[in-house]
């Protein structure tokens, strides 16, 4: 057991360091949940891109450096220590692409990840429905089949940056007569500016125009847009789930950057005999390196040959509460100040701590309920009794 | 790097597991609370040819460590099976006098602990009580800048986890004094925090598959209580305590085992890491036991069965060498 990085690795780490040095933006970026701010998050894709550091991991001939699971670690966490703008095609590259990956055909790969990596096309993710959100099989929008492809029809809600992204992949309900709720889906991928699609912009808590629900009204899908087997869009669907909880969606360059920000705050601000203040900003940063050293763990099972499973809801529920926690704390040290939004004429110094709080406040809710991720770290990895179901 | 126990590691934890399982451990810390040694130095004895004190003691003391790595997969393990004494205390007191310099003291003692023939108390400083200093062979007392040893000490005074038999230790003859003295109590401090937080990881699993047991065979209103949504929840929660825990424990032994270079990105220092280590793992074997306790119900209530040992020891872990304040304080120290 070590915790030393290869000299690959320390190199990987300091070309990173040296590359965000020179390119972050020295004055952050309007919010990406912003028409303005997806714009200039979108340029910003492409700078990343154009010197092959926005998609990392991923094969040389998409755009990538065949970085290892470890590199892929360092280079997030110089990411956000950094400071450097948040990813507005996270939904394609954390949940899109590895899905690609693993049940995509070369064609697809070809067409797709190429414009994903410079930011040309802006995913969104386009599961949930107004009655369908932890019982995500109960979804009812449908594909019907048609000459060439596929007629999708429906309603999908809560498309986070849809209001902006240019196209969406999602379930279908391709068999209405499947015996089963989760059978007889199907994973597409489908265009947001169809005629046929309508986007409707609804304000997030901080009345940020980003989420979107879609109406689709027979928006035609190719054939060569369906991501593995008709009817099996479930099982294509939950890998993508477990990247979402698991640690490529959350790495843990991000905590640890924000404890680092949440101690020099303290050590800036704070009344030194607050001793509960103390231990909360304390627990922040144990609770940021707990995070990064449990992900240690599993990439070296994954560098192993092993895999993860219901383990990636033990990740989601820890650092949605870790995210809170740090945000939290934040605000209370803040004081007054805590209440500003961050583009107001007195907004404190050291990040975006109103938009975190406000993101933090999402974290138990999105990926995965956290009361439907306890579920199932009770029931697959504790081996607890399934609840009784109607 | 590869943040994984080697195969070495794990399959010495497993074999504490099993010969501490074939051994009633209970049994042995319950005459432990009765003032019965006999059963529990007949565990140490065992513990000693599996090499548990060695790695403590440098080889040219006829040990085989220091190799804190190893310690905490072992203090898991004795954690687990609630073996009694004052084991923190005694492999900690060999990295004192180890650190102290080669004296007449280190020279008595560390083949003889390596060996498990001695149980040695460790009295930090500020620290009013030593641990079972009825059954050591002699208590070490820190003070300031000065270590006395003593073998004297008030009446055991009765305690919250009765296998944890504490009282005041008395007098002694000093044994050195000055800056070493304070160096080398900081660094056994480390180590004691870091085998303790150890020790809790243990109680919380133990804790942990007892009460999961218990909840799949227990049934209520028609139905086993682990269906029910609360006592899940509960349980996805103590073990996310105990998984996130772990590793800060084993970056702890790490930090410490190589003190002068840096832990790997976002490293702490080492005791800070050892701090968070123990502040995390007090709190995640603490939980356990509250879980424990409130799903067993009343049955978790009577110090009838073996359950209790584990509940019981749960909070004086999180609170010995340094509670979750102190330790917090020192995390932010950096
Ligand atoms: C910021 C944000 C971004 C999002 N982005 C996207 C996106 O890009 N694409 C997309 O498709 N969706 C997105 N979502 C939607 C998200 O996936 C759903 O909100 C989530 O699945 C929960 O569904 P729901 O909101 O309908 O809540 P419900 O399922 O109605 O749940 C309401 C409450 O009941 C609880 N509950 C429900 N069932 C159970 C149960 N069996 N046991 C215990 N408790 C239960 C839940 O835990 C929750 O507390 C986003 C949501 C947010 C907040």
């Amino acid at each position: 057991m070590d915790l030393d990085a290869s000299d690959a690795d320390a190199a990987f780490r300091a070309e990173a360091r040296a590359w965000l040095a020179a390119h972050v933006p020295a004055t952050p970026l309007p919010s990406l949940e912003t028409r303005e701010g997806f714009a200039a998050h979108r340029a910003w894709e492409a700078q990343l891109a154009a010197d092959r550091w926005s998609v990392v991991s991923w094969p040389a001939r998409y755009g990538g450096r065949d970085a290892t699971l470890f590199q892929w670690l360092a280079f997030e966490e110089e990411y956000y220590a950094a400071g450097a703008p948040g990813r507005v095609s996270q939904n394609g590259i954390n949940l899109l692409a590895p899905t690609l990956f693993e049940h995509g055909t070369p064609d697809q790969r070809a067409r797709v990840l190429g414009p994903m990596a410079t930011g040309e096309a802006i995913w969104a993710q386009a599961w949930s429905e107004p009655e369908a959100g932890s019982d995500l099989a109960a979804l009812r929008s449908t594909a019907v089949r048609t000459d060439g492809g596929w007629l999708l029809r429906g309603q999908k809600t809560w498309s986070s940056r849809a209001a902006f992204a240019d196209r969406a992949f999602g379930l279908f309900r391709s068999e209405p007569g499947a015996p089963r709720p989760h059978q007889g889906l199907t994973y597409l991928m489908f265009p947001l500016d169809a005629p046929e699609a309508t986007v409707r912009p609804i304000g997030r808590l901080d009345g940020k125009p980003a989420f979107a629900e879609l109406f689709l009204d027979d928006v035609f899908v190719p054939d060569e847009d369906v991501i593995g087997e008709p009817g099996q869009g479930w099982r294509v669907a939950m890998s993508t789930a477990g990247n979402e909880r698991g640690l490529t969606l959350r790495s843990p360059g991000r905590f640890t950057a924000a404890a680092d920000r949440l101690t020099a705050l303290w050590r800036e601000s704070a009344d030194p005999t607050d001793t509960a203040l103390r231990d909360r900003v304390a627990d922040a940063v144990i609770g940021a390196r707990a995070y990064q050293l449990f992900t240690y763990v599993n990439a070296s099972r994954i560098a192993a040959g092993g895999t993860l499973g219901a383990e990636s809801s033990l990740n989601k529920v820890f650092w949605s509460e870790l995210d809170l926690a740090l945000h939290e704390t934040a605000l209370d040290l803040l004081g007054p100040y805590g209440a500003l939004a961050d583009d107001a004429d007195d907004a404190p110094a050291h990040g975006s701590w109103a938009e975190g709080y406000t993101f933090s406040l999402a974290g138990p809710l999105y990926a995965g309920t956290n009361e439907i991720q306890r579920n199932i770290i009770a029931e697959r990895l504790l081996g607890l009794p399934k609840e009784a179901r109607a | 790097m590869r943040f994984l126990l080697t195969d070495e590691q794990r399959e010495f934890g497993r074999t504490l597991d099993s010969l501490l399982g074939a051994a009633d451990t209970p049994a042995a810390a319950r005459a432990w609370a009765a003032g019965e040694h006999k059963p529990g130095r007949g565990l140490w004895a065992r513990l000693a040819e599996t090499g548990v004190f060695a790695l403590a003691v440098p080889e040219e003391r006829g040990g085989m460590g220091p190799l804190p790595l190893e310690l905490v997969v072992a203090f898991v393990e004795l954690g687990r099976h609630v073996v009694p004494g004052p084991l923190v205390e005694t492999v900690a007191a060999a990295a004192f006098l180890h650190r102290l310099g080669d004296g007449a003291a280190a020279g008595d003692w560390l083949p003889r602990i390596a060996a498990g023939d001695a149980v040695v108390g460790l009295c930090a400083d500020g620290e009013p009580f030593a641990l079972d200093a009825d059954a050591a062979d002699t208590v070490l007392v820190v003070r300031g800048d000065t270590v006395c040893r003593t073998q004297a000490r008030g009446p055991v005074q009765p305690g919250l986890d009765p296998t944890r038999r504490l009282a005041r230790p008395l007098g002694g003859t000093v044994l050195a004094r000055g800056p070493a003295v304070t160096e080398a109590a900081r660094h056994a401090t480390d180590l004691a925090r870091l085998l303790t937080a150890a020790q809790a990881v243990g109680v919380g699993r133990a804790l942990l598959a007892r009460t999961v047991e218990y909840v799949c065979q227990r049934t209520q209103f028609g139905r086993p209580i682990g269906s029910f949504q609360a006592v899940k929840h509960r349980l996805a929660d103590a073990l996310m305590g105990v998984e996130f825990a772990e590793p800060l424990v084993h970056a702890g032994a790490l930090a410490l085992a190589n003190e002068a270079a840096s832990a790997g990105a976002g490293g702490l220092s080492a005791g800070a890491e050892v701090a968070a280590a123990k502040v995390a793992a007090g709190e995640a074997g603490y939980a356990a036991a509250r879980a424990a306790l409130q799903l067993h119900g009343a049955v978790g209530y009577t110090d009838e069965p073996d359950l209790s040992l584990w509940i019981r020891k749960a909070r004086p872990l999180r609170d010995a060498w340094g509670g979750p304040g102190a330790c917090r304080a020192r995390v932010l120290t950096g």
